[in-house]
């Protein structure tokens, strides 16, 4: 049995959906804003492969079928942007504005923070890039010299943070208007936060692609200045 | 034969981006050229979004699952961070809702501010009028 999961192609596949429906199931039984499908699919995901002495590769090589399909997904966000645009021109100033003040807040709480607690260059340049998408972060973790492993660790804690919270956090803070919630998810947990903001409205999930692309550059070409400061 | 048609065009967003990727020098991932490209042709009237539409809002829904895999590969960079991971979820957590928080207000803000003086404006023209 331990050769044929090791061997079988579908076994990932298979255990990632499963995982998923099983989140699914578990969020409307109980409807507990922690039951969220993507963390308890990962959560029984990495439990199931511990159980069973499955090692990651061949998990990966069935499961990273789906994963694939992450660019051309990202790549689609190009149409709710299209359909809300808008929004967009209509509100320039007001979503210009609030991804650089994201931008600059993810810099210096992390700078500030970094110094607080004493950590070193190294694990200040690794969480820099943390607010952005997972392919733009680990080439500026890289660029940087930072631990980029741990970057993609830290971005996917953070999108699935946002993912979980954002609905709940928006309205404790009294944040109302579709844009600017878009723009803040965007912001602050990227695509995985976004996939958050498409459940909420149209307009969210169109402001909050738009804020991963333009926060996403904007890093590539702050972020190196920022890295200079510690 | 209509979602292979509008699967194939989203496949050819995503490799133009790859290949934008490959001959440009930014550590910028082929997906997001693929957004501007494809946001591009949708302004330029090249592609319509009728025909890509069911196959590209299925993608868009079914995004969180795509997640999984890689997440799930983290547990082999466990040992990067197992000495001081107190810190590292801290900071990830204090930083997301700090960005989320500043981004929203500041967003919304300027959208009320802007109402505001919008309404104000067309309040003085009406008594301008009387």
């Amino acid at each position: 049995m331990h050769d044929f999961l090791a061997e079988s192609v579908y076994m990932g596949v298979m255990l990632t959906l499963g995982t998923y429906c099983i989140g699914i199931w578990m969020k409307k039984v109980s409807g507990w804003t922690l039951m969220n499908p993507l963390l308890v699919s990962i959560v029984l995901s990495i439990g199931f492969l511990c159980a069973t002495g499955t090692s990651y590769e061949s998990y990966a090589k069935g499961a990273d079928v789906i994963s694939y399909l992450l660019t051309p997904a990202t790549v689609c966000l190009a149409v709710p942007l299209y359909e809300q645009i808008e929004h967009l021109k209509r509100n320039y100033y007001a979503v210009t504005l609030g991804i650089v003040a994201g931008v600059l807040s993810s810099m210096l709480s992390i700078l500030g923070m970094v110094l607080l607690l004493g950590m070193d260059h190294q694990a200040y340049v690794t969480l820099l890039p943390k607010s952005i998408t997972t392919a733009i972060g680990m080439g500026v973790s890289e660029e940087l010299g930072g631990n980029v492993p741990v970057t993609i660790l830290v971005i996917v804690i953070t999108g699935i943070t946002g993912n979980i919270f954002a609905e709940k956090f928006l309205r404790l803070i009294k944040v109302k208007e579709p844009i600017a919630k878009g723009i803040a998810i965007g912001s602050a947990s990227h695509v995985i936060g976004t996939s958050k903001a498409m459940e909420m409205g149209q307009t969210e999930g169109a402001m909050s692609s738009l804020a991963i692309v333009t926060s996403g550059v904007l890093t590539v070409i702050t972020a190196s200045l920022f890295a200079q400061l510690t | 034969m209509r979602y292979v048609i509008q699967l194939f065009i989203i496949i050819c967003f995503s490799f133009a981006g790859e290949l934008m990727r490959r001959l440009l020098p930014f550590p910028i991932p082929a997906s997001i050229y693929g957004i501007v490209l494809l946001f591009i042709a949708l302004e330029l009237k090249w592609v319509k979004v009728k025909q890509i539409r069911e196959v590209s809002t299925t993608l868009i829904i079914s995004m969180p699952v795509m997640f999984v895999p890689p997440a799930v590969g983290l547990i082999s960079s466990w040992e990067n961070i197992k000495d001081n991971w107190p810190e590292y979820l801290a900071i990830t957590f204090a930083s997301t809702f700090a960005v989320m928080a500043i981004a929203g207000w500041t967003t919304q803000r300027i959208i009320l501010w802007q109402k505001n003086r919008r309404i104000q404006e067309e309040s003085g023209n009406g008594k301008d009028n009387a």
